[in-house]
Parts: structure tokens; C-alpha cells; sequence
């Protein structure tokens, strides 16, 4: 199915203040293709991905999920085919229950209760958070608040998934289990992360974004292997790359 | 400040009794929204000196909250909060109004100390009819409720947002103040100064994150309607609460039992 590629085209993203958080942006991610954006603080990441659902417009360029242009008409579908998981999830729970909170999504797709119960237990099930279904999310620890919110997402089944660094806050186990979520899931995926060690495992391909601009797009073990890139980028090479701390041999 | 969050997070607490499910909270939203108006209404269309009128009315909220379980420290508490707002309304009343009303034996009790104390009454009476409903109930399905009997969806969406924008508020006025008393090293910091700025700085990040909340809301295909979550049909039982609760209001208000009583024992015992 062509529903699942994701187009953006000469993207410009300038804020209120004047920052040019996005320069002339352009790539095209295909049907299950699996892609991280790497990049320093401040480098556009997480503008960029809220170009991809529409949450912010752009200053001028485009963006195309399967083929459709994103427009204010085309919006609510376009909402519905990428579920987008942001950077905080405080900004994300507001629901006085975690049950409520993953079932307002699939309420507002207009499922009926049982399905809605259904698809929220099962999202809850994934990221390991069945057993919080009945607490408020403001008593949540930042891990915990991080998985609901990935469940959020997941109860809506979206055929693209958005996630801004969904790894971070999470302690070891629950990192391997979103990892393991995460390859599971055969749709179009788009994450950025400063856990470049995931990428390395989970995305055959990355474009990196330095000060609003991309860097390089290509295979993920050409970057990795590009050290004068990687500095000129602020980022280093994953640890799995760099050898042994201990014993000091390198891999490669 | 710090007062203040923990306050609506215990508000928020209030919500989570919504959770519950007695007979209670399986009653239509809008037949119990339906009924809390009917109560506030007679409560409130007694005169300012009523107290024996309004004494059959604790009824209500003492067998709604016995029958929804609802945990009666916890509504307590909050009934005090309220209590120095209205004593401060109503905190002239014995000084501006000084005709005697009541004579018990030589003490003569004047017309302002009976209306302050009527005006508690009545306030602990709507107050608590209002918690209750919300206890029970929940916020996004009262307004729901609302919505089906007639109100206009902008009011009661304007509603949600209001409820949900205090919850925001509240907490990064918490983040704001720690952060402020942190840096201040246990003295009072830079005092008063330094206020400015911070709520200055605090409308602008509520502000951005109530933003930040809505895009969260539009990317999860919200359309400006709230689903709460219980589908109620209208059963016979939604019918009869309606009818019993009312029907008891109306003969409260009118036949004022206190006072029958009260002839009956004088009349029985000459
Ligand atoms: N609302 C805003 N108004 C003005 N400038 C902003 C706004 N939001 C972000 N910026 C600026 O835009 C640039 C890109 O921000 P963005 O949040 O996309 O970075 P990021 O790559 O996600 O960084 P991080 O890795 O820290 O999450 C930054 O320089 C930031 O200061
Ligand atoms: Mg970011």
C-alpha cells in the first residue's frame, strides 16, 4: 500500500522569534521503511516530526503522507494514519485515569466501549503498564508516564508511528521492551533519539539534522562509520561501535 | 502556592472517586445533575433567616454519600476549606443585624446570627450537593449530561477546557514555586521581587503548555467532543430516583416537616 510513505518536500520552519528551527528539509520515507533523525540539541528534530501530523505549519515547503498533501481539509484523516508520540508525556496524559487517558483516542475514532476496553488493554499489555490502568497519570514516575503515553498511541493502531525520543526516561528493561515493540511493528516508523545504540539496532536508515539542516541520509552503518561527520554534527559513534572499556580493544 | 496545588490535586482526587461503582454512580449523569439542581434550587429559595426549613434537606447529601461510599474525612475537608470564604460573606451579618429573632430563656439571639448561620447551612448544603455530584459522577460526564439536556456544546467544551486548564496552571505553579524555593536557599529569596517575573513567566508556560496539551488532544483525533465514559440508557431506576428525590424536595420545601413535627409534638403534648 502506498498509505504508509511519508514525503516532505523543501520544508521551512522559521518560529515567532525568528528562529529558523527548519531550512529547506526534503526527504521520502517509504511503506515500512524505518528511519531514525539524529541530531545535536536544538537541531530541528522535534519540529520536524510535528510537521509530520500537522501540529505546527510550516513557513513555506510540504509534506505528503501517502501522497496526500497535508492541508487543514486533509488533516483529520492524516491525524488518523500517523499516531505521533511527543517528547513530554506530561503534555500528552490529562485524562483523570490512565484507562481514560489511552481510551480517548480510540473513543474519538468512534469505536464502541468494548473494542475501545479491548485495544486499551492490549496497548497498555505491550509497554508493561497494564497494572497502572486505574491511577491518576500525574502520580506516575517519568518512565511510567513515558510507556502510557506509547500506549496512548498504540490503542489507535496508526499506520505511521511518530515517536520523539521515545527511549528516554526508561530503565533498561523497559527500554528492550519497546525495543522489541518496536521491531514488531511492520508499518512506517519515524523516531528521533539520542540513544544512538537503538538506532543502530532498530533502523537500517537515519538522516541526521544539524541547525535545522540535513546533514547526511543513507544507511545507518555509512554514518556511523563517517567520524568526521558525526563531530562536525555534535554526535558520536554508538557504544556498541566504540570497543570495550574495559580491555580497551576496539571493534573494528 | 504550595497550598494551593495540593489543593486541586486533591480535587483531582475527587474525580478518581467517579471510578467507583455503587447504585450511585450506575444512575444517569443527567438524572443526578438533573436532581443536584432541583436541591441547590429549594435550598436556596429559603428565606435569609430559615434554618428549621433547610434541617430536613442534610438527607440528601448524608444518604448520597453513604450510598455511593464515598469517604466522608475527604468530603469533610474540603467543606472546611470552603468554611473562611463564607464566613467572610456573611461575617458582618450579626453586626449589621441586631433585632432580636429568638429568645432561649434570658439570651437573646439576634436576626444577623441566625442568617450567618443559615447561610452556612445552605452553603454546606449546595457545596456538598455539588461535590457529591462530581464524586460521583465525574466532571467530563456531568458535562456531557449538560450537553444532552440542551446546553450549547461550545459552553460545555468551553467547561472541559476551564476544568482542565486549572489541573495545568496548578502544577506548573507547583514546578515554578519549588524551583523558586529551592534557589532561595530556605530564606525567603529575593522576596516579593522576584514574584513578578515568576508569574509573569508561570501565565506564559500555562499557557504554552495548555498549547501544547491541545496539539497532543488534535493529533489523537479529538474534535471538540469529550466521550466520558459510561453510554447510559435511561432505565426505570434512573426514572424512579428522579421522581422520588424530587417529589421529596418539593414536599420538604412546601410542608416543611420540622414544623410539622415540631406542632405535632406540641399538639400531642399540650
Ligand atoms: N516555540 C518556539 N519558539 C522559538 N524557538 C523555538 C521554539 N521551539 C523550539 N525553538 C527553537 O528551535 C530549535 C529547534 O528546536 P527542537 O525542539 O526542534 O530541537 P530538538 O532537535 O528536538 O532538540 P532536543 O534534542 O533537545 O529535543 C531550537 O534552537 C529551539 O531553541
Ligand atoms: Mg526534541
Amino acid at each position: 500500500m502506498s498509505h504508509h510513505i511519508v514525503e516532505v518536500k523543501n520544508l521551512r520552519h522559521v518560529y515567532a522569534d525568528g528562529t529558523v528551527a527548519l531550512d529547506t528539509v526534503s526527504f521520502r520515507i517509504t511503506h515500512g521503511e524505518s528511519v531514525a533523525i539524529i541530531g545535536a540539541n536544538g537541531a530541528g528534530k522535534s519540529t520536524l516530526l510535528q510537521h509530520l501530523n500537522g501540529c505546527i505549519t510550516a513557513t513555506s515547503g510540504e509534506v505528503f503522507i501517502g501522497h496526500i498533501p497535508l492541508t487543514r481539509n486533509t488533516l483529520p484523516a492524516i491525524r488518523r494514519t500517523v499516531g505521533m508520540v511527543f517528547q513530554y508525556p506530561d503534555d500528552q496524559l490529562f485524562m483523570p485515569t490512565v484507562f481514560e487517558d489511552v481510551a480517548f483516542g480510540p473513543r474519538n475514532q468512534g469505536l464502541p466501549e468494548e473494542l475501545t476496553a479491548e485495544r486499551v488493554r492490549e496497548a497498555l499489555e505491550l509497554v508493561g503498564a497494564a497494572h497502572l490502568a486505574s491511577k491518576p497519570p500525574y502520580h506516575l514516575s517519568g518512565g511510567e508516564k513515558k510507556r502510557v503515553a506509547i500506549a496512548t498511541v498504540l490503542a489507535m493502531s496508526p499506520d505511521v508511528l511518530v515517536m520523539d525520543e521515545p527511549t528516554s526516561g526508561l530503565d533498561p528493561f523497559a527500554r528492550r521492551q519497546l525495543m522489541g515493540l518496536l521491531r514488531e511493528f511492520h508499518h512506517t516508523k519515524i523516531f528521533t533519539s539520542h540513544d544512538l545504540d537503538m538506532v543502530l539496532e532498530l533502523c537500517p536508515r537515519t538522516i541526521i539534522l544539524h541547525e535545522g539542516i540535513i546533514m547526511a541520509d543513507g544507511a545507518t552503518a555509512d554514518i556511523f562509520a563517517n567520524d568526521h561527520l558525526l563531530a562536525a554534527c555534535r554526535l558520536e559513534k554508538p557504544f556498541a561501535l566504540q570497543g570495550c572499556p574495559v580491555c580497551r580493544t576496539s571493534t573494528n | 502556592m504550595n497550598a494551593i496545588t495540593t489543593a486541586v490535586i486533591d480535587l483531582k482526587q475527587l474525580e478518581l472517586f467517579a471510578q467507583g461503582d455503587t447504585q450511585v454512580h450506575g444512575r444517569d449523569a443527567r438524572v443526578k445533575v438533573l436532581v443536584t439542581l432541583f436541591f441547590i434550587l429549594s435550598v436556596i429559595s429559603y428565606h435569609r433567616y430559615e434554618i428549621n426549613g433547610l434541617l430536613p434537606f442534610t438527607l440528601f447529601p448524608i444518604i448520597m454519600v453513604c450510598r455511593a461510599e464515598l469517604p466522608i474525612p475527604y468530603l469533610a475537608r474540603k467543606m472546611l476549606l470552603i468554611c473562611p470564604f463564607i464566613l467572610l460573606i456573611g461575617a458582618f451579618n450579626p453586626l449589621l443585624d441586631r433585632s432580636t429573632l429568638w429568645q432561649v430563656g434570658s439570651i437573646e439571639i439576634s436576626g444577623g446570627c441566625i442568617s450567618l448561620l443559615s447561610l452556612l447551612l445552605r452553603s454546606f448544603l449546595t457545596i456538598g450537593a455539588a461535590l457529591i455530584l462530581v464524586a460521583t459522577t465525574g466532571f467530563t460526564t456531568i458535562c456531557q449530561a449538560l450537553e444532552r439536556l440542551g446546553m450549547p456544546e461550545v459552553f460545555t467544551v468551553q467547561l472541559l477546557f476551564l476544568h482542565r486548564y486549572l489541573f495545568v496552571l496548578a502544577e506548573e505553579a507547583e514546578r515554578a514555586s519549588r524551583a523558586r524555593e529551592l534557589r532561595s536557599c530556605g530564606s525567603t529569596g529575593r522576596g516579593i521581587g522576584s514574584f513578578g517575573s515568576l508569574t509573569g513567566h508561570l501565565l506564559l508556560r500555562t499557557w504554552q503548555r495548555a498549547e501544547r496539551i491541545h496539539t497532543t488532544m488534535l493529533s489523537r483525533g479529538f474534535t471538540g467532543q469529550f466521550h466520558g465514559q459510561r453510554r447510559e440508557r435511561f432505565s426505570h431506576a434512573d426514572l424512579t430516583f428522579l421522581i422520588s428525590w424530587s417529589v421529596t424536595f418539593l414536599l420538604m420545601r412546601t410542608m416543611e416537616p420540622a414544623t410539622l413535627l415540631g406542632s405535632f409534638i406540641t399538639g400531642a403534648f399540650p
